[in-house]
């Protein structure tokens, strides 16, 4: 096996299946994300996209196939699985900040405790990422204290700071007010021009247009389609996409 | 009064006695009680099924009984311990720690999963994220339980008078014994005694819970 060469895709899923209990909720899901590119994964809820990021990090494991990062299989358990998934930063739908730790802790933590970084160093970069999401002002007080939108910044920037090869998020403006969702937006799609390898789940269509490199469609556990945004969302060529985008786009 | 002065050395020496077994078998439950905490949400089947029957077994057993076995059981196996107060400190933590893991545990289950699923996903192994994720998130909300099993600890270290250590209880007897016409004061002194370390406890718990609640 020829792994690390530069034509390798940085995060492919070959075969992948898994099953609830009766419910299959992946069904031989193939997928190559290459380095820099930004892949939005849309569909119906319960279509299993929120799955699909979740075994790229191992917090769902899959029953059949193989995931690589990197050209490196997905170990199963144990300083492996947590040395990979230090490379793979992660934005939960529902923030996720550390509740008992202060603004500017939760960024530190993972480069203290997994990059074994100095607490000056980890600090210095902490700040420059809260600068960068926008949130640097609050960097003494506790998640509780901030709105939805500056939790999932701040979030970001707890990702960022790991140095991640690739970023997933999992539905990362669904539970945030209307007003909220264009600053996060905006700080992940000056992420996708700054190159980072992203693969989002979302329904913010407007975010797919704009920054994808590529839409893939999912419904019932399958990948129906994959394409360009522009090609997708103008000529879909599934009914199954023809019918959510009529659902979603016309109102 | 003067029977008071008289026996303020017994007195002192006995308060000394309760609180010290109270307060070795409290850190002791505590540290082991953790333990067993950890391991009853291990990933590892064994260290769960090892923990979970530990509880079982302490949990539902008289306290009197376990203070029984280690104290003339083990002498069985030719173990001892060095003297009867380490014995009633061991049969005391051993018997508490079964509840601070079980106040533990439900502190664990309140944690949200996500606090953890993010601390995986940053890298954090297991014991890295229960250590400085779920643990301190759990001990806040636990705080007004494990209250409960502090002051239960305290006067249950009463059984240990039973077993020839020189505690509070034993003194009730001692002194009754001997001066029936003081039988209320000498009362009236050893309840203050326990009440002297229960009470501020209480205060102390509540200021506690005041300091570590974490808004969510």
């Amino acid at each position: 096996m020829t792994s690390r060469t530069n034509g390798e895709p940085l995060v492919r899923l070959a075969g992948v299946n898994k099953w609830f209990g009766e419910l299959h909720v992946l069904q031989d899901i193939d997928l190559s994300i290459d380095r820099g590119e930004v892949v939005v994964v849309i569909g119906p809820s319960g279509s299993g996209k929120s799955t699909l990021c979740r075994t790229i990090n191992r917090l769902e494991a899959i029953d059949k196939g193989e995931i690589t990062i990197d050209g490196q299989r997905l170990p199963e358990e144990g300083k492996e699985l947590a040395r990979l998934r230090s490379d793979v930063g992660m934005v939960f739908q529902s923030f996720n900040l550390f509740a008992h730790k202060t603004i500017l802790e939760n960024v530190m933590l993972g480069p203290i405790k997994v990059r074994k970084q100095s607490k000056g160093d980890a600090e210095k970069r902490a700040r420059v990422l809260l600068d960068r999401v926008g949130v640097g002002a609050q960097a003494d007080k506790y998640p509780a204290q901030l709105s939805g939108g500056q939790q999932q910044r701040v979030a970001i920037a707890r990702a960022l700071a790991m140095e991640p090869k690739v970023m997933l998020f999992d539905e990362p403006t669904s539970a945030l007010d209307p007003e909220m969702i264009n600053e996060v937006l905006d700080v992940m799609t000056s992420l996708a021009r700054d190159g980072m390898t992203m693969i989002v789940v979302t329904h913010e269509m407007g975010f797919a247009r704009r920054a994808a490199n590529r839409v893939v469609f999912m419904d019932s556990g399958r990948i129906v389609e994959s394409a360009e945004p522009e090609t997708f969302f103008t000529n879909p060529t599934s009914d199954r996409a023809k019918d959510f985008l009529s659902k979603i786009l016309n109102h | 009064m003067e029977f008071l002065s008289d026996n303020w050395g017994l007195i002192q020496s006995a308060f000394l006695t309760t609180l010290s077994l109270a307060v070795a078998s409290g850190i002791c439950a505590l540290v082991l009680g953790t333990v067993l905490a950890a391991m009853r949400v291990s990933p590892i089947p064994a260290l769960r099924g090892l923990a979970t029957s530990y509880v079982e077994i302490f949990r539902n057993t008289p306290l009197t009984v376990v203070f029984f076995f280690l104290v003339f059981g083990l002498v069985y196996v030719d173990l001892q311990f060095p003297s009867r107060f380490v014995a009633a400190v061991a049969a005391l933590s051993s018997y508490t720690a079964a509840f601070v893991c079980e106040a533990l545990r439900s502190g664990i289950n309140a944690v949200p999963a996500g606090q953890a699923e993010a601390a995986r996903a940053l890298g954090l192994d297991f014991r890295q994220s229960l250590t400085t994720i779920v643990l301190p998130q759990a001990f806040r909300t636990v705080v007004p339980p494990l209250g409960n099993v502090w002051i239960a600890l305290a006067k249950n270290t009463s059984i240990a008078a039973g077993f020839a250590v020189s505690d509070l209880t034993a003194l009730l007897q001692r002194l009754a014994n001997a001066n029936a016409d003081q039988l209320l004061l000498i009362f009236a002194v050893v309840v203050l005694g326990y009440l002297v370390i229960t009470l501020p406890s209480a205060w102390g718990i509540s200021i506690l819970e005041r300091r570590l609640r974490i808004v969510r």
